[in-house]
């Protein structure tokens, strides 16, 4: 915020300073009488606040408060769970993906000058499709929605004769969507890189792969690790998709609670504080890690790769999910 | 393959009732996420407040919630969403004037999460202006109004453009979720009828909704890189 007013306002000055103290008042009375009327009114009209409907939720002596409360930690459990496993298994599958997607644009720009002239043909040919068939499965299931993924995963499988726990089919549904998102983010943040830096480990001859593996991905993490830590919120998010495909998460638990308890209302205002708060502090942590990184670049005095543009979308894009 | 040939008017349908959703949604969050952005970017500390509580609240709940918030709030509330159904909108898009709610349940939902993303996407346009711009356009005397109308808000809207096509492709996509809301014949509402109730073949109907995706996103990620690319250029 502070840099924001830096931007558009300079330091107030005492008639200023005057002005904004009345328009704060006046916004906070215009706020609080908004919220009274249009939230608290009705929700207290319908009884919204009966003890009755909060109480197994937050009176320690009610008789359904440790069931209650049971439940929702089993749900918490599944989803941070799924949320792991997706998360690693995307991280795998997408690190796998950059690395091959960038060596095949390498090998697709190469002319096998060394070999005889058909083979040389062929191994272009075949990298050039491979290419080719890499790109359209990224952007095929990058324009999928996940819930989709997740559905047709669900269904898909047990076509093939391929049933797992419902767990599984969350896992793959969410993988197949997060790993394609983390590729392109490692990717552009690979792109990103000075050339200088592929240039020179070609020079003490390192193989491509090398190059890849030793120079561009570690730097490409360390420049993306933001845009990972969101994409992680992102991932954690999407878990309650689960319930499409009746996994046992937060939000299916919480169906459970109100089919006996009879209170919406309350149930997901808790569940949303949960999420809300795990979220907002994986996403504190990626603004703090974003801060500790630029200050180590510059204390390093080394040049300033800035995240290109792609990332910054690769970012919006994923925070954008459900 | 056969019942993507049959059930053609079904896909055709599902694709229309999302390309609907999203084009309301698109609109409603656009207008809503400006007026978040406003608060956030407001002299006034308190409306700041109420902006960042906003963001921070709809950015970290999963879209579900939103949903259930909406199709079981709001008639716990007693509110169909009545308001909604604007005469002269009502008659373009049937589904806002029908006595079922969850259209336009879903339709809140998809607004309210999705403003909170165009506000952040506006924001870090306006926070994308050199501060230089803003203080010399100070320093020659314009308003706030002045400075934000001719100095900040054009070089913004450059800045703003790719964030805010990311946030709608996302959007595209998110509302496929609200088939699973009581919106009935969406394209993923529809994938569930035709695989379970209708008992067709999974792979060609699961082909048939894949690509009534794709025929929405991909075009508009195509676009949104070719502006990104002759962006970069410009610099």
């Amino acid at each position: 915020m502070s840099q924001q007013s830096s931007v558009l306002y300079d330091i107030p000055g005492p008639r200023q300073r005057r002005v904004t103290l009345i328009s704060s008042l006046v916004a906070v009375v215009v706020v609080l009488a908004g919220a009274y009327l249009f939230i608290y009114r009705p929700l207290a009209d319908k009884g919204q606040f009966s003890m009755e409907l909060w109480g197994p939720l937050v009176d320690p002596s009610n008789e359904n408060f440790p069931l209650v409360w049971d439940r929702i930690g089993l749900g918490l459990k599944n989803t941070l769970v799924a949320a792991a496993l997706a998360i690693v298994s995307s991280l795998v599958v997408g690190t796998l993906l950059a690395v091959l997607r960038i060596q095949l644009k390498s090998l697709a720009r190469r002319r096998f000058t060394g070999t005889a002239a058909p083979l040389a043909y062929l191994l272009r040919g075949l990298s050039w499709v491979l290419a080719v068939v890499t790109r359209v499965c990224v952007e095929v299931f990058r324009g999928l929605p996940v819930v989709i993924t997740i559905f047709f995963v669900a269904r898909g499988f047990p076509e093939f004769g391929a049933s797992f726990d419902n767990l599984w089919y969350l896992v793959i549904g969410l993988t197949v969507y997060n790993s394609v998102v983390i590729a392109e983010i490692l990717r552009s943040g690979m792109e990103g890189l000075p050339g200088g830096q592929a240039e020179a480990a070609a020079a003490i001859g390192l193989s491509p792969f090398q190059t890849t593996g030793l120079i561009l991905l570690p730097q490409a993490f360390r420049i993306m690790l933001p845009a990972l830590i969101s994409q992680l919120v992102v991932v954690l998010k999407d878990t309650s998709l689960g319930f499409i495909i009746s996994y046992e998460e937060t939000l299916n638990i919480g169906k459970q609670i109100i089919g006996v308890l009879g209170n919406p209302i309350q149930v997901y205002v808790v569940i949303a504080v949960l999420f809300i708060a795990i979220n907002y502090s994986l996403s504190k942590l990626a603004q703090y890690v974003q801060h500790r990184l630029s200050q180590g670049r510059k204390s390093a005095g080394t040049t300033t790769p800035t995240p290109p543009p792609a990332a910054l979308t690769a970012q919006a894009e994923g925070a954008g999910g459900p | 393959m056969n019942v993507l040939i049959d059930k053609f008017d079904v896909f055709a349908g599902g694709f229309w009732l999302t390309l609907q959703i999203c084009f309301l949604a698109a609109i409603g969050a656009l207008i809503l996420g400006a007026v978040v952005a406003v608060l956030r970017i407001s002299p006034v500390p308190p409306l700041r407040a109420v902006g960042t509580t906003y963001v921070n609240i709809f950015r970290n709940l999963p879209l579900t919630v939103v949903l259930f918030f909406a199709a079981f709030g709001l008639p716990a509330l007693g509110s169909n969403a009545d308001f909604l159904r604007i005469p002269g909108l009502e008659s373009i898009f049937s589904r806002l004037g029908t006595d079922l709610p969850y259209f336009r349940f879903g339709l809140i939902a998809l607004v309210l999460y999705t403003a909170a993303f165009v506000c952040e996407a506006l924001r870090s346009g306006v926070n994308a202006v050199p501060a230089g711009q803003a203080e010399a356009a100070r320093s020659l005397g314009l308003t706030f109004g002045q400075n934000l109308r001719h100095v900040v808000l054009p070089q913004s809207w450059k800045a703003s453009v790719v964030p805010l096509g990311s946030v709608i492709i996302a959007m595209i996509k998110n509302s496929a979720l609200v088939g699973f809301f009581g919106v009935v014949g969406d394209l993923s509402q529809t994938a569930d009828q035709l695989t379970s109730a209708g008992g067709y073949p999974f792979i060609p109907v699961a082909i048939g909704i894949s690509v009534g995706y794709l025929i929405m996103t991909v075009p508009l990620g195509a676009l949104l890189d070719r502006i990104e690319k002759r962006q970069a250029v410009a610099r």
